[in-house]
């Protein structure tokens, strides 16, 4: 296939880092034709918070150079090799402001780099940028941004989703390579649903929290989000192992997820869980996914319906759960060590301790994340936490025991990602739990521990993407992903070159 | 289960939780989260008698590590994002003074 240079940017990861091995290009090429891009393209999209040009040119000669000094020893580079990326703006940077997209961080830049990204780095990688997000990864849409509105490059009037929405908006529009999200209850999989794109969230445990800024330990992992199932694969071996630095770390070794990816179907069961069909899903998303179940069929996959019973409950075990740990996570943003600090009143007086704490998580914290903060310490309250907090943690066992008697008889679970398609900017701003429930889908896997993902199945009549949601066993990720493939080679989503076939709207002029 | 927030409530939860609120964000906290809690009555409803809580995703003991010496960051890069520092410390506000009768 003739690529012109402007086109490199539409090919997939995987095919980037051949081509840059083979020394059919640069890494500084394909670094100059993500940047052109960016500087045309976000604009009106509001994907990236930080642009590190310079930086990521000088990495990418950096690159050139030492493949250039590999001679005939290629593979000695890291399987990203002169790839360029970029990352929520959750995950630690050595010596890039790292905001979270909140005005408590706007100023910080890291001493140190995440263990994601300094894997990342060893793979080769080159960092674009960091990318847009809700405050702290709490939000559905990315408005809770402190930063800037981001929009879905397949109807710039509706949200990209959240809170991994930069990731889901740059990946789609090519304005990177692929990305890393975090998924606390859906934050990967439900952007990646409303943009059309690949996402994944592992297994609990499977890849390290190390220099992510922590919103619920218990629930959050780093995952990957690309355009092309063996992108999210690659990604997922460069970032997944045990870390020391992290004590929930499975001390596993990780396979070669590529390997998994033509394996096919066929003998496999998939699970249909009633619960997640049952009314409140959108027609066209309902059509997308029964279309989807079908393909499955006649990839010689079976299906089955299951039950998950306590799925009603998940909703409201996740919002007493996930801003109980936050409310404790954010205690740390004090303004003592790093960050905003405010410790005068408004005219000008000095004040003490107690107050300077106040005032600066007063001032630099947003609406949403006040909300979620005042909510966990409502529940972990002495007096409450019994029937709120200890409640849903044993609601949470219930949750769990759903989908381990359900896995004794399936491979895997097939359901919708989100109930419906990106909804409008603003939409729901003005109601949180009418945002709450955009994740009513998501929040179960993360509760449950187990790994989940988003694959593209299909656009609504007015061309907005439509996802399917695979939930899989603990460390299920290859069962998973190889499910993922099948389906994405037989609907011929993706192009040679790992180029996807229906594209969102150029910049319009 | 069920709770109707007061101001009070609202006003107390903030200074636990270290938050300075304007008269206006009490009261659309003491509303928001009144609806929110309404919605987790649902769970006062379930009999979970004798069910374990669950802490952790997957099961897991705590892990000792070696007490060795490994690298870590210099003074200076742990203060270099400080507000304020004072030679190799984090200077903070008068704590003693002010918090009189806390």
């Amino acid at each position: 296939m003739a690529v012109s240079e402007t086109d490199l940017i539409y090919l997939s990861a995987a095919e980037q880092a051949r081509r840059v091995r083979a020394g059919e290009v640069s890494s500084r090429q394909l670094t100059e034709a993500y940047l052109a891009r960016i500087a045309d393209m976000d604009g009106e999209i509001g994907a990236y918070v930080t642009i590190e040009g310079d930086r990521a040119l000088a990495r990418a000669d950096h690159i050139d150079a030492a493949l250039a000094g590999a001679n005939g020893h290629p593979d000695q580079l890291g399987p990203l090799a002169g790839v360029p990326i970029a990352l929520k703006d959750i995950l630690v940077t050595e010596g890039i402001k790292t905001t979270a997209a909140s005005a408590i961080l706007a100023d910080w830049i890291p001493p140190y780099d995440g263990t994601v990204v300094s894997r990342l780095s060893r793979a080769g990688a080159v960092l674009l940028g960091k990318l847009n997000l809700d405050e702290f990864a709490m939000g559905s849409s990315t408005e809770n941004s402190a930063i800037k509105t981001c929009r879905n490059p397949w109807d710039r009037s509706r949200v990209p989703g959240g809170s991994s929405g930069g990731s889901a908006a740059a990946v789609v529009s090519f304005q990177c390579a692929a990305s890393l999200g975090t998924d606390t209850g859906g934050s990967i999989r439900q952007p990646s649903a409303f943009c059309g794109i690949v996402g994944l969230k592992p297994t609990y445990g499977l890849v390290s929290r190390y220099g992510v800024i922590a919103f619920a330990s218990s629930l959050d992992q780093v995952g990957p989000m690309a355009r092309t199932v063996e992108d999210v694969a690659l990604l997922l071996e460069v970032i997944a192992g045990f870390d020391p630095h992290d004590s929930t770390s499975i001390d596993r070794p990780v396979p070669r997820y590529r390997d998994a990816l033509g394996r096919g179907v066929s003998g496999l069961t998939i699970g249909l869980p009633d619960e997640y069909f049952a009314g409140g899903v959108d027609a066209e998303v309902a059509r997308a996914v029964e279309a989807a179940i079908a393909t499955y069929q006649t990839l010689g996959a079976k299906t089955v319906p299951v039950s998950l019973p306590h799925t009603k409950y998940a909703l409201p075990t996740y919002y007493l759960v996930a801003p109980a740990e936050a409310s404790s996570n954010l205690a740390r943003f004090d303004g003592v060590r790093y960050g905003l600090r405010r410790s005068e009143t408004d005219d000008s007086q000095k004040v003490g301790l107690f107050d300077m704490y106040c005032k600066t998580r007063g001032a630099g914290f947003g609406p949403e994340v006040k909300r979620r903060i005042m909510l966990g310490t409502f529940a972990l309250r002495s007096g409450y936490y019994d029937a709120y907090y200890l409640k849903a943690q044993q609601v949470r066992t219930l949750i769990r025991r759903d989908f381990e008697r359900a896995f004794e008889t399936v491979d895997l679970l097939l359901a919708p990602t989100t109930p419906t398609p990106a909804f409008a900017v603003g939409e729901k701003m003005a109601n949180p739990l009418d945002m709450y429930l955009a994740d009513i889908f998501t929040l179960s896997c993360n509760l449950a521990g187990l790994p989940g993902m988003n694959v593209p199945c299909g656009f609504t009549e007015s061309g907005l993407p439509i996802g399917m949601q695979l939930l899989g066993k603990p460390l299920g990720e290859e069962t998973m992903l190889a499910a993922a493939a099948a389906f994405e080679r037989e609907i011929g989503a993706i192009g040679a070159g790992g180029v996807p076939t229906r594209r969102p709207p150029e910049v319009s002029s | 289960m069920a709770e109707s927030l007061t101001q009070k409530d609202v006003e107390e939860i903030a200074r636990l939780a270290r938050l300075e609120l304007s008269p206006d964000e009490v009261e659309s906290l003491r509303t928001e989260l009144t609806a929110i809690l309404e919605h987790m009555a649902v769970l006062q409803a379930l009999d979970t008698e004798g069910v374990e809580p669950m802490t952790h995703a997957v099961p897991m003991h705590l892990r000792l590590r070696p007490d060795n010496v490994g690298p870590s960051l210099s003074v200076d890069q742990a203060l270099g994002d400080a507000p304020d520092r004072a030679d190799e410390y984090f200077q903070v506000p008068n704590i003693i003074k002010t918090n009189v009768g806390e």
